[in-house]
C-alpha cells in the first residue's frame, strides 16, 4: 500500500450503466492501492452512462485515472482542480434538543439554511446540502449539543461551465 | 428471418463466427449442453485432463499463431481452475477467450452444486468478463469478446453463461457492430512526439533499443529490426521480446534483466536515451528501480497508456500499437537523415563490443561431469538449426533456454515471463502444437515444473499432438536452492525433490509417450536424435543434470544493476 497521503482528489467517472461496474471501479482503486473517501453513484442525462464521483486521498492520481480508463465500461475520467467544479454533500445529522434548547439550534440551524426534517421528543434531525466545507461548519456548530447520528451522502461533483470558470472561484450558494 | 437456434448451438455459431478452429476443455454439469452441438461442428475439442492444462493450452495457441485461443470448461471448481492461466495470459497479454459454464440463473446466489461466483472471482484476472443474461446476447458478446482479446493491448476475456440460456431459444443474428463507447486503442503514435523521439535519438550518444513482448504481439518484429538498422540502434529484447530481432544480428545484445547477460544489463545501465517498445520496465528487467539506468531518458512506446510513466519517468511518451509508431519512426529517422549525417557512435559500439568480448554468457561442461542444462539447449538448438518452436516451464531452465537458444524468430518462445507460472510448459506446448501442427514443438521444463501438468501428456497422446519434453532434471526446486545457496546460508528448506523423483521414462510410457533418457553429456546428442526421430507419439527426454548448478549472471533481487554477478567466483 502506498504512503497514506490526505490530499484529497476529487475525479469524476463517467461509466456505461452496465452490471458490474461499480464493483469494477472500486476494486481497481483497492488493487492499486488507492484509499476511497466517498464514492456517489447516480444516473446522467444520457441513460445509457451512470456518473461516480469518487474522492480519494493518494500523492497523484495519474495513474489510477489511466487504471480507470483501462476499464472497458470507463468512458470518461475527469479528476477536478479545487474549485473547478461545483461539489455538493447532503447529510442528515440528529442533534439532542430539549425543549428549551431548541429555539436556539433552530436560530444556528436557520443561519446555513437546514431544515429541521424529523423532531422528537428530545431530538431533531436537521438536513443540509451544500459544499463539504458549509456541512463541517455546521457540524461544529451543532458538536456542543450532543451529535447522535449522522449520516452523509458522498460527495457529488460537475465540472463548472468552462466560460464561467475564469473568475469565478466563489460560488453560488443555493438559497 | 435467421435460424432459430437454441443458446448452445449459438454459442459455437458464434465461435466458428469467429474463425475458432480449435478449443481446449473439459465438459461438466453447467456447461454439457454447449458440448452437444459441439459434436456436429468443425471445430477441434482437444479434452484436457484438468482445466488449468485448458487455459495454458489456449495460451500457447494464441503465442504461436497470434490468433485468439479458446478454453470451455463448466462452472465452479472448473472456473476456478481457470484463474492462474487468466492471470497468466493477463501479465503476458495474449489474447484467450475463456468459455465458463455458470449454473442455471434461478440458482445464482443460493451456493449451488458447483457454483461460484465467476464473474467477480475473474474480474481482476481478465482484461473485461462477462455474465450473459440473455440468450439474443450470445453473438454480440462472443464478437465483443474476441474483439476485446485481440485489440489494443491483447489480453484474456471470460463469457461466464448459465446453463439455462443453453437451452433458451433464439433467432440467429450475425453480431452487430462492435458498440465500445470506452474502448477506442490508439493505434498511431502522435507525430509531434514521433519528431521529437527522432530528435533525442539523433542527439543520443549512447541510445539502447528496448524491445519487449509488445513488439512480439503487435506483430512488429520486421520494423523493429528495420528501425534498429535505419537509427543504428544496439538492442536488447526482454524475456517475452525474445526472437523480436535475429540474436544473430550484429545489433542484437540478447536479454537484460536478472538472468540476463552482463552486455545487456550494462549497455541500459550506461546508457543515456533508453527507447522502450512494447516493453514495461519490469521489476526483473530494472532492479532496484532508483538505481536503474540513472543517466538515460526514455521514450516510451506502449499500446496501454497506464504502462507509461508507471515504473519509470518517460521524458517522451508515445501511445500507440508498436507497428504502426515503429513505421512512422523509420520514415520520421529515414527523412531526418536525408539532411543531417548519422551518428557514427563510434566509442559507444566499441565499449558494448568490448563487454561482450569480455564478459560473455559462459558455463563448462566436463565430459565426465553431470550434464549442464546449458549443454542440453545447445545440442538441441545444433541439431535442429534453431528452426523449432521452444516453451519452457518455470525456473532455472527457463533462463538458460532463454540465455543460450539463439532465436531467429518471433514467435518461436513460449514462456510464462510476468506470472512465473510453473507447469507452464507442457500445456502450453500442446496449445502451440495444435496451433501449428506443422513445426517442431519442444519444450524444456524443470523436473518440479513438470510434475505440476504432466498428466496433460496423456491429452497429447490422446489426441495425437505429438510434442516434445525435455525435462532437465536437477532433483531439486533449483532456482529456489539457488537463492537458500546465495541468501539463505545454504539452508535449503523444501526444495530437495530427490528423495521421491519419478521414474520419468515410465511415467512417460503409462502416459501414452515414447520415453528416454540421458545420464551422462556423450549421451545427449543420440539421444536428441532419437527423439526428433520419433514421430508417432509425444516424446519426453530425461536428462540427468547437474543438482548443482547455479544461473548466472544474476542481479540479486532488489539490487542494482551495477550489481552483476558474473559468476560463482564472484561472491566471496
Amino acid at each position: 500500500m502506498r504512503a497514506a497521503d490526505l490530499t484529497q482528489h476529487v475525479i469524476t467517472v463517467l461509466v456505461e450503466d452496465k452490471p458490474g461496474v461499480l464493483a469494477r471501479i472500486s476494486a481497481m482503486f483497492a488493487r492499486r492501492g488507492f484509499n476511497i473517501h466517498s464514492l456517489a453513484v447516480g444516473p446522467t442525462a444520457d441513460p445509457n452512462l451512470s456518473r461516480m464521483t469518487v474522492v480519494a486521498d493518494g500523492p497523484e492520481m495519474e495513474q489510477i485515472i489511466k487504471q480507470l480508463y483501462k476499464l472497458v465500461n470507463t468512458v470518461k475520467v475527469t479528476e477536478h482542480a479545487p474549485g473547478a467544479a461545483v461539489e455538493r454533500e447532503i447529510m442528515l445529522v440528529r442533534v439532542n434538543a430539549e425543549p428549551k434548547r431548541r429555539g436556539e439550534i433552530l436560530d444556528a440551524a436557520g443561519i446555513f439554511g437546514a431544515k429541521a426534517v424529523d423532531v422528537g421528543k428530545v431530538t431533531i434531525t436537521f438536513e443540509l446540502s451544500g459544499e463539504p466545507g458549509q456541512l463541517a461548519d455546521f457540524l461544529e456548530l451543532v458538536k456542543p449539543y450532543g451529535i447522535v447520528d449522522l449520516v452523509k451522502s458522498g460527495r457529488i461533483a460537475l465540472a463548472r461551465d468552462p466560460k464561467t470558470k475564469n473568475g469565478r472561484r466563489t460560488e453560488l450558494r443555493s438559497a | 428471418m435467421g435460424e432459430t437456434l437454441n443458446g448452445a448451438q449459438a454459442l459455437i455459431r458464434a465461435l466458428e463466427h469467429e474463425g475458432v478452429d480449435v478449443v481446449f476443455g473439459m465438459p461438466g454439469g453447467a456447461i454439457l449442453p454447449a458440448y452437444d452441438p459441439l459434436l456436429d461442428s468443425p471445430i477441434r475439442h482437444v479434452l484436457v485432463r484438468h482445466e488449468q492444462g485448458a487455459g495454458h493450452m489456449a495460451s500457447g495457441y494464441a503465442h504461436a499463431t497470434g490468433r485468439v485461443g479458446v478454453a470451455i470448461v463448466t462452472s465452479g471448481p472448473a472456473a476456478t481452475n481457470l484463474i492462474t492461466p487468466l492471470q497468466d495470459a493477463f501479465m503476458d497479454s495474449i489474447p484467450v477467450v475463456a468459455i465458463t459454464g455458470q449454473v442455471a440463473q434461478t440458482n445464482i446466489g443460493l451456493d449451488a452444486f458447483q457454483e461460484a461466483h465467476t464473474w467477480g472471482i475473474s474480474a481482476p484476472v481478465t482484461k473485461h468478463n462477462y455474465l450473459v443474461t440473455d440468450v439474443d446476447e450470445i453473438p454480440d458478446v462472443i464478437r465483443e469478446a474476441f474483439h476485446l482479446a485481440a485489440t489494443g493491448r491483447p489480453g484474456p476475456v471470460l463469457v461466464d453463461i448459465p446453463k439455462d440460456l443453453f437451452a433458451d431459444t433464439m433467432i440467429w443474428h450475425r453480431p452487430g457492430e462492435i458498440n465500445l463507447p470506452g474502448y477506442k486503442p490508439s493505434v498511431k503514435g502522435h507525430p509531434k512526439q514521433v519528431q521529437a523521439a527522432v530528435d533525442m535519438i539523433h542527439e543520443s550518444q549512447r541510445p539502447v533499443l528496448y524491445a519487449g513482448g509488445g513488439v512480439i504481439r503487435a506483430n512488429a518484429s520486421d520494423r523493429l529490426r528495420r528501425f534498429a538498422e535505419v537509427a543504428n540502434l544496439p538492442t536488447v529484447t526482454t524475456l517475452m521480446g525474445r526472437g523480436a530481432i535475429p540474436d544473430s544480428h550484429p545489433l542484437a545484445l540478447g536479454m537484460p534483466g536478472m538472468h540476463g547477460n552482463y552486455t545487456a544489463i550494462t549497455s541500459m545501465q550506461r546508457s543515456d536515451l533508453l527507447i522502450a517498445i512494447g516493453a514495461r520496465f519490469d521489476d526483473r528487467v530494472t532492479g532496484r528501480v532508483d538505481a536503474f539506468a540513472p543517466g538515460a531518458k526514455v521514450i516510451h512506446v506502449d499500446v496501454d497508456p497506464a504502462e507509461i510513466s508507471k515504473v519509470r519517468k518517460a521524458d517522451i511518451p508515445i501511445v500507440g500499437d508498436a507497428g504502426a509508431v515503429l513505421e512512422q519512426l523509420i520514415f520520421a529517422m529515414e527523412h531526418f537523415l536525408d539532411t543531417k549525417p548519422a551518428p557514427a557512435r563510434e566509442t559507444w559500439f566499441s565499449t558494448i563490443r568490448e563487454w561482450q568480448e569480455k564478459y560473455p554468457l559462459r558455463y563448462d561442461q566436463d565430459p565426465d561431469g553431470p550434464i549442464q542444462q546449458e549443454y542440453v539447449i545447445q545440442e538441441l538448438h545444433r541439431i535442429t538449426g534453431g528452426d523449432a518452436i521452444v516453451v519452457a516451464g518455470v525456473g532455472q531452465h527457463q533462463m538458460w533456454t532463454s540465455q543460450w537458444w539463439g532465436f531467429e524468430k518471433p514467435r518461436t518462445w513460449i514462456n510464462s515471463g510476468g506470472l512465473g507460472t510453473m507447469g507452464y510448459a507442457i500445456p502450453a506446448a500442446i496449445g502451440a502444437k495444435a496451433g501449428a501442427p506443422d513445426e517442431l514443438v519442444v519444450a524444456f521444463d524443470g523436473d518440479g515444473s513438470f510434475q505440476m501438468t504432466m498428466q496433460e501428456l496423456v491429452t497429447a497422446a490422446t489426441e495425437g499432438i505429438n510434442v516434445k519434453i525435455m525435462v532437465l532434471n536437477n532433483q531439486w526446486l533449483g532456482m529456489v536452492k539457488q537463492w537458500q545457496k546465495l541468501f539463505y546460508n545454504e539452508r535449503y528448506s523444501a526444495t530437495d525433490l530427490s528423495g521421491g523423483i519419478p521414474d520419468f521414462v515410465g511415467l512417460a510410457e503409462a502416459m501414452g509417450c515414447a520415453g528416454l533418457r540421458a545420464e551422462k553429456p556423450a549421451d545427449v546428442a543420440p539421444i536428441i536424435e532419437k527423439a526428433l526421430a520419433i514421430n508417432d507419439r509425444p516424446v519426453v527426454v530425461e536428462f540427468k543434470c547437474d543438482p548443482d548448478a547455479m544461473v548466472f549472471p544474476m542481479v540479486p533481487a532488489g539490487g542494482s544493476n551495477d550489481d552483476v554477478v558474473l559468476g560463482p567466483e564472484d561472491l566471496t
